[in-house]
């Protein structure tokens, strides 16, 4: 297939999605024109646009530091999610210890703990990352202790009979096995890590997106607010994407037992 | 029927005989959820003998299987493969092709063909030299390279087989190596099965649902009969061997073993 063709049947595929984005777009900025909607009320689009122009940098500055946090509190966040996914696997013990404490940790409001937080542990980075890690380490177990529970017993006897220790179980048939539902929660994670680093900001801290709107939303700096929205939801996105591409290159080499996609529509 | 059940009982009373076997299996019981499965089971092969195990689905065939290997534990009796008789022990060390193929998707044939070397701390070069110096007769040399996916069902037993035997371990099992396949891929594949396996030194037990599969591979077929699961009748395999699949069906030899077998059978089933 060459080039031109390629980049056509992309353009194809995705002209459904850039028709109703470019459409919704339209219509928010014709509704804020005809309706005399004051700007500090809801900015249209083109006064977003311009505020991200004329604050790249600052937007830019502050971005880095919600990016960093965010990438910190999700690695530490899968990190987490393998020990504990392993654990219980492992034992019946480990899991029935720390499955309720997994699930109770969930039941809080996560939101009421971030100005705790910023009392326990301070303003800096630290607060921020553990209410990332309680947002996202959550789906990973989850979708990890699935993932592994997912292999044939059959399987595992075969491994058995062929003289395979717990470990080589582990290694060489669980988490292979446990790859595409890891994915499916990671993927949940990248979104909401996101969000979880602007609601760590939000209580208590100096810098960072979530600051940043919540100065700009007390100065009816609305744009301001609009803008950063905007910068985050790249930031989200870029992450889902990274996780996807990682996701593809796994998935080449560990290819599941099913390989096809089913689409109900094109039956 | 009289003279066929009477050298029955005869040669059951030798079944846990002979001492050099490299298989013996004695007063076997188990249960699952309180139901006996298997009862009193004994049987022992000796080395470089073929024996087949038919009977009606549910018997407690693969079960028994999963006991010699070492997968199951057993409730009472004991298990001798060449002198390993602790479960644990035999885990490791007798032969076992279930009846799905199970190869790992994310591994190409001669990575899922060297697996129970890998796992057993063979270097990868030795195994898989070992690998390639076997795919020539087992006929997958030249998808050494591809993956499951891409092979069909037959080509996927040969596969599952070369993992089973490759550790080479005294004690082969098949548990109905050939039962989701097509009837002419079956055939093909069973006459295929008696070239490839150097049967010399190893005891060889075959699960089937085939009475012909049992007749042309094995030296010698146990009936089981269940509910529990027990052997019932020990048959000697004397048809001329050597000879097409094609004509040893055809023996009157071959069909009078088959009447007998069918008979013991289907005389279950009107007891049930």
């Amino acid at each position: 297939m060459n080039t031109s063709v390629s980049v056509k049947k992309a353009l194809v595929e995705w002209l459904p999605a850039l028709a109703v984005t470019l459409a919704l777009i339209l219509a928010w900025e014709v509704l804020v024109d005809v309706l005399d909607v004051q700007h500090w009320l809801l900015p249209p689009p083109s006064v977003i646009v311009a505020e991200i122009g004329d604050s790249f940098g600052f937007l830019m500055q502050h971005a880095r530091v919600t990016a960093a946090e965010t990438l910190l509190g999700f690695a530490i966040s899968i990190l987490l999610a393998g020990v504990l996914s392993s654990g219980i696997i492992w034992s019946r013990t480990v899991e029935r210890t720390i499955y309720p404490l997994i699930i109770t940790s969930q039941t809080i409001p996560i939101i009421t703990l971030a100005p705790l937080l910023v009392i326990w542990v301070g303003t800096d980075i630290t607060s921020k990352v553990i209410v990332i890690v309680l947002f996202t380490f959550f789906p990973i177990v989850i979708s990890l202790v699935a993932g592994l529970r997912s292999v044939d017993q059959e399987m595992v006897d075969m491994f058995r009979t062929l003289g395979a220790s717990p470990w080589q179980i582990f290694r060489k048939l669980m988490i292979p096995s446990a790859l595409p539902n890891f994915f499916a929660g990671l993927k949940v994670a990248a979104v909401v890590s996101v969000i979880g680093a602007v609601i760590g900001e939000w209580f208590g801290s100096s810098a960072g997106l979530g600051w940043m709107m919540k100065i700009a939303g007390g100065q009816f700096q609305t744009a301001r607010v609009f803008a950063a929205i905007v910068v985050l939801s790249i930031l989200a996105m870029a992450l889902f994407a990274a996780v996807v591409a990682m996701e593809k290159w796994v998935i080449r080499k560990y290819p599941p037992t099913a390989n096809r996609v089913i689409r109900l529509g094109d039956s | 029927m009289s003279p066929a059940s009477h050298q029955t009982k005869s040669t059951n009373n030798n079944i846990a005989g002979s001492e050099d076997a490299l298989l013996a299996v004695s007063g076997i019981g188990f249960d699952y959820k309180n139901a006996p499965i298997l009862d009193d089971v004994r049987l022992s092969v000796d080395s470089g003998e073929f024996v087949a195990l038919v009977g009606p689905s549910g018997c407690g065939k693969s079960t028994l299987l999963n006991l010699i290997s070492g997968v199951l534990e057993a409730r009472e009796g004991s298990i001798n493969t060449n002198g390993l008789i602790r479960r644990t022990e035999r885990l490791g060390n007798v032969s076992y092709m279930q009846q799905k193929d199970l190869l790992l998707p994310w591994r190409t044939v001669a990575e899922n063909s060297r697996l129970g070397l890998e796992l057993n701390g063979v270097g990868k070069a030795e195994s898989n030299e070992r690998v390639e110096k076997l795919a020539e007769l087992f006929g997958i040399a030249d998808v050494l390279y591809q993956m499951p996916w891409q092979l069909s069902g037959g080509m996927r037993q040969r596969v599952a087989l070369l993992r089973a035997v490759l550790p080479d371990n005294p004690v082969l099992l098949l548990d109905e190596p050939f039962g989701a396949l097509d009837a002419i891929t079956r055939r093909s594949l069973q006459q295929w099965l008696l070239n490839v396996l150097d049967t010399a030194d190893k005891a060889v037990v075959l699960v089937t649902h085939d009475v012909d599969e049992a007749i042309l591979l094995a030296d010698r077929i146990l009936v089981m009969a269940s509910d529990p699961g027990r052997i019932v009748a020990d048959i000697k395999v004397n048809v001329e061997a050597g000879t097409a699949a094609t004509d040893i069906s055809m023996s009157p030899g071959f069909n009078q073993i088959r009447a007998r077998i069918l008979d013991l059978l289907s005389h279950q089933e009107v007891v049930r």
